[in-house]
């Protein structure tokens, strides 16, 4: 058994700190006060090689696991869970499951789209009566000729209104449920398809999240991914490892407001001391400590297994679980360490705090990932 | 044509400085980073890089974990290192040292179109001597302090900052130069160039690599061979650690009389 990161992953873990340091923290809060999408940083994460980092070289990526990935996005999100979470969805959610499930053919033309293209892709599931039972979807695609003619909307897609190409599941045959659901491939520019309200959230303002509308939008017949009927499987595939990078974002949020909690309370004096010098709050500390590395041995370990080829269903619902619950526990506690100033838009708590919150809710609720947690235990 | 950067690993004085009883760095026990000229001078090098397709050669003297460094310089986008490492190497001041990293570019070979770059000055020590010192081993022009570079051909156009002003000098490749923070902002490692860089060549150069080379010579090298004697070296002492409030609301007020008060000053 073997703990440590490879070499190269410490190495991938390094530049990332930096260049959240440099490039991410400091705009972090102007991000979220303006809700502004952080197309600067988003553009130099291309560059870099973290958007599609799991995509081969063959297709413009880098061809890195998902521990990797997960590295990337923990990194990121200790400053800015907005940024995180569209590097998330983009690889988890778009990248990937056209990577796994995409033919020779569109894995040629959409990937290297995603990769040196610079072009943001996007997930597109939940619609306003199925979100946690995704299976109600109401959006239709009916095969006319060489193409689908798709009608319906989907709602709080992230990257919505930023992404050129969406991963969207639609119902081709009602009448089967489940084996009823089919996933395409939709590029923004099909006639047909356009952005509808843009939401405004609680938090992570920076990531764009928007309904998106198909008014008989014209999908060509080549851009069914996977066979029909089969979108149901593919989009639970696709969570199991979007979850890796949920769990990654918030662990991520917790890990940055654990520094940002232990720095302030080593400069906070009260009492005649720093208030890190009471046992109480060196014990709330440590509880915040103890969760984050439990949270980084889940994490890994779900994305270890996705590398290795093993089922890793339920150790992704379990990192995604505890990593997104510990995140809000790390924040309100840091936040109340804070005091009045936590409260305030003059310290990153609030902030952080507020971006936790979504983490227990989107890419599977905690309810949704106690089912998967349960379901697989014999009960 | 070819760029040689030469790096030096040094303390990363945002941690603790660490001195051993004879008065040099005790390394060991000491987090590292690139020097920041140095950094720059990589830079220069990469993106000469990317306008002409030259390879690029890191090359930096320490012990064996300055692999490491070179290994984030690869990631970075450089294409091959040379580690000069070695026991007799160990304790030399800027002469020795720039005898055997001469010897060691020396090595590795300057040829017509050849650019040896190196940083300004390093900041542990500030003495900005290696790089001159090795241009005069290599029989080398020099331009110190580049701000800009311009490569045309074997002509090269480099800007000196200087303290009142800027020199603009025209050099012919082979040459050195030693860069500033000015010159450009450092890239960073790529992912593409991380899981590559240990895939790419890093060459050790011990004692027994480069006695041959004239320039080394066990009277000129290492502790014994180094003209600088250090009589003393000592910490100074510690101030109180400062802290920084900014802000001109009444929060950060009240958090200094509050600071203050603990301290009992009001």
């Amino acid at each position: 058994m073997d703990f440590e990161l490879s070499r190269e992953h410490k190495l991938l873990q390094k530049m990332m700190a930096d260049f959240t340091e440099h490039e991410v923290k400091p705009i972090a809060a102007e991000t979220d006060k303006t809700c502004q999408y952080p197309a600067e940083n988003i553009a130099k994460l291309f560059d870099l090689g973290v958007m599609g980092i799991c995509v081969p070289k063959e297709y413009g990526g880098v061809g890195a696991d998902a521990l990797a990935s997960a590295i990337c996005v923990e990194e990121i999100s200790k400053q800015c869970a907005s940024t995180g979470d569209i590097v998330a969805t983009h690889n988890g959610l778009c990248c990937a499951p056209i990577l796994e499930h995409g033919t020779d053919e569109q894995k040629a033309k959409y990937l290297p789209m995603l990769t040196t293209g610079r072009h943001v892709g996007a997930f597109a599931l939940t619609e306003p009566n199925a979100g946690s039972d995704a299976s109600k979807g109401q959006t239709e695609a009916k095969l006319e000729g060489d193409h689908y003619v798709m009608n319906g909307s989907k709602i709080f897609i992230t990257n919505g209104y930023v992404a050129d190409v969406f991963v969207v599941f639609a119902m081709t045959d009602k009448s089967k449920g489940t084996r009823g659901i089919s996933a395409f491939i939709v590029e923004k520019s099909f006639p047909g398809f356009s952005v509808g309200k843009h939401e405004e959230k609680m938090g992570l303002h920076g990531s764009p999240t928007a309904e998106i509308v198909f008014q008989d939008c014209i999908v060509p017949k080549e851009n069914l991914l996977g066979p029909e009927g089969k979108g149901f499987k593919i989009a639970m595939m696709t969570l199991d490892g979007g979850r890796i990078g949920i769990a990654a974002q918030s662990l991520g949020i917790a890990e940055g407001a654990l520094a940002e909690a232990v720095n302030y309370t080593k400069g906070r004096v009260q009492f005649g001391k720093p208030i890190s010098k009471f046992q109480n709050t060196q014990f709330t500390l440590a509880d915040m400590h103890l969760g984050c590395e439990a949270g980084k041995l889940l994490t890994y370990r779900a994305a270890w297994k996705k590398d290795q080829g093993q089922r890793y269903t339920v150790d992704a619902a379990m990192a995604k679980l505890f990593c997104s619950e510990h995140a809000m526990k790390v924040t309100t506690k840091a936040l109340q360490m804070f005091g009045g100033y936590g409260y305030t838009k003059d310290y990153p708590m609030e902030r952080m705090m507020r971006d936790a919150k979504i983490t227990e809710i989107y890419e599977g609720t905690s309810e949704v990932q106690r089912m998967v947690i349960s379901g697989n235990m014999g009960l | 044509m070819k760029v040689i950067v030469c790096v030096k690993q040094v303390p990363d004085t945002s941690g603790k400085v660490a001195v051993n009883p004879d008065g040099t760095l005790n390394r060991a026990s000491m987090e590292t980073i690139t020097n920041p000229d140095d950094m720059n001078a990589v830079e220069a090098a990469l993106k000469l890089k990317d306008a002409t397709g030259c390879k690029v050669i890191v090359v930096t003297m320490g012990p064996p974990p300055a692999e490491g460094m070179l290994r984030e310089l690869l990631a970075m986008g450089a294409d091959e290192g040379y580690l000069i490492s070695g026991r007799e190497f160990g304790g030399s001041d800027t002469y020795a040292t720039s005898q055997i990293v001469a010897a060691g570019v020396n090595k590795i070979g300057v040829e017509k179109g050849d650019i040896v770059m190196c940083g300004r000055q390093a900041i542990d020590g500030d003495t900005a001597q290696v790089g001159p010192q090795i241009a005069e081993k290599l029989h080398l022009p020099q331009v110190t302090y580049a701000a800009d570079i311009q490569v045309d051909g074997e002509d090269i156009t480099v800007k000196r900052m200087l303290e009142d002003g800027y020199m603009t000098i025209k050099v012919k490749t082979p040459c050195l130069l030693t860069c500033i923070k000015e010159l450009n902002q450092p890239r960073y490692m790529s992912v593409g160039g991380i899981f590559e860089a240990y895939s790419k060549p890093v060459t050790v150069l011990d004692y027994e690599a480069l006695k041959d080379d004239p320039l080394i010579d066990a009277t000129t090298i290492g502790l014994k061979g180094s003209p600088t004697n250090i009589l003393v070296s000592f910490t100074p002492p510690q101030k109180g650690a400062g802290m920084m409030l900014e802000g001109a609301d009444m929060g950060t007020c009240e958090k200094l009389a509050g600071i203050l008060a603990g301290k009992h000053i009001i």
